[in-house]
């Protein structure tokens, strides 16, 4: 829902360390979104495409990786992804857990020339 | 060609203010509560039975987001205390810097408790920091018991969740023990609070939590 906003930072972002290193043009950037953030890819390629219209990240592909929910059982220390909405640890069916993965949102690497 | 290694949190810039404005409300030993729900679940009328039922005790403040209008904020401005009203436009919640601007017009000086009243909508306001000590997340019954299971994230990161409207409790399908079940599944250490703002059920357990919090 808040792709916009978030397209916006990641424009930033790419512009941001592509004139940090001298680069001319912006040619890839990939971007790591965990599966607990709520982004669909390819509305942020839609405002992307609009943002970037005459900055050097304009024509810029990108690629979208996806890192799975992965929670560790605070009790006996099971790490799980949950399934079918139910985030009891499978193990012992203790309800306190710690977040491994899944809220990542990151540029992780990108390519400039 | 060359290839860039980032890997920095595409938030970072909202985190880094969101820092700030705590520093700044620490400094004034201001409490600041972000406050969300859906739209209608019942977040200005809890703030108005709030201001009621604290004024005499703390300095309070609200800060209201919404997409448009002032409509929340003349009503709290009837309360005759400090109000700031901010129309996000097209942003479906607040982020830290707008939240900062909010504090450069506020007297914090005289301030014991800020509410922020988030965009109503269960799924962005959850991403981003506004800088606040306690994200307390209201939820009112006839919205359904499922949300947990639907919106998770925003009830991963609540220290406290509000069931309002709990008088509508006989006249509707609200399974309350699905949706405990649910919220403690996702976050066992979030404080649950049943409360109506029409009747004032519960609001005195509310204004407790608060004053432990304020305390502290």
């Amino acid at each position: 829902m808040h792709e916009g906003f978030i397209t916006k930072l990641i424009l930033a972002k790419a512009l941001e360390k592509a004139a940090e290193a001298d680069g001319k043009r912006i040619t890839k950037i990939s971007i790591v979104f965990g599966d607990m953030y709520g982004v669909v890819d390819h509305f942020v390629e839609y405002y992307f495409k609009a943002l970037s219209k005459g900055t050097i990240a304009e024509g810029a592909s990108l690629s979208f990786r996806r890192t799975p929910i992965e929670l560790r059982c605070r009790n006996c220390g099971h790490v799980y992804t949950p399934e079918h909405l139910d985030w009891t640890c499978p193990n012992c069916r203790a309800r306190k857990f710690e977040m491994l993965s899944g809220r990542e949102c990151h540029i992780a690497n990108m390519e400039v020339e | 060609m060359k290839i860039l290694t980032v890997e920095e949190h595409i938030l970072s810039s909202n985190e880094e203010q969101a820092k700030k404005n705590n520093d700044r409300l620490n400094e004034h030993g201001i409490l600041a509560i972000n406050m969300m729900s859906s739209p209608g679940a019942g977040k200005t009328s809890l703030i108005l039975r709030t201001i009621s039922g604290l004024k005499t005790k703390f300095r309070i403040a609200v800060i209201e987001g919404d997409i448009a209008s002032t409509l929340d904020a003349d009503k709290v401005n009837q309360h005759g205390i400090p109000v700031i009203q901010i129309n996000t436009a097209s942003s479906c919640h607040l982020d830290a810097h707008i939240v900062g601007k909010a504090l450069d017009n506020l007297p914090l000086n005289d301030l014991d408790l800020l509410i922020v009243e988030n965009v109503g909508n269960l799924v962005c306001p959850a991403e981003f920091s506004l800088g606040e000590h306690k994200k307390v997340i209201l939820l009112s019954t006839p919205e359904g018991h499922d949300k947990p299971y639907k919106y998770p994230l925003m009830f991963t990161k609540a220290d406290a969740v509000l069931i309002n409207k709990v008088d509508l409790l006989p006249h509707i399908d609200f399974d309350m023990s699905a949706f405990l079940q649910g919220v403690s599944a996702l976050n066992s250490d979030a404080d649950l609070i049943q409360i109506s703002c029409k009747t004032g059920d519960g609001l005195d357990k509310w204004f407790s939590w608060l004053e432990a919090k304020i305390a502290k």
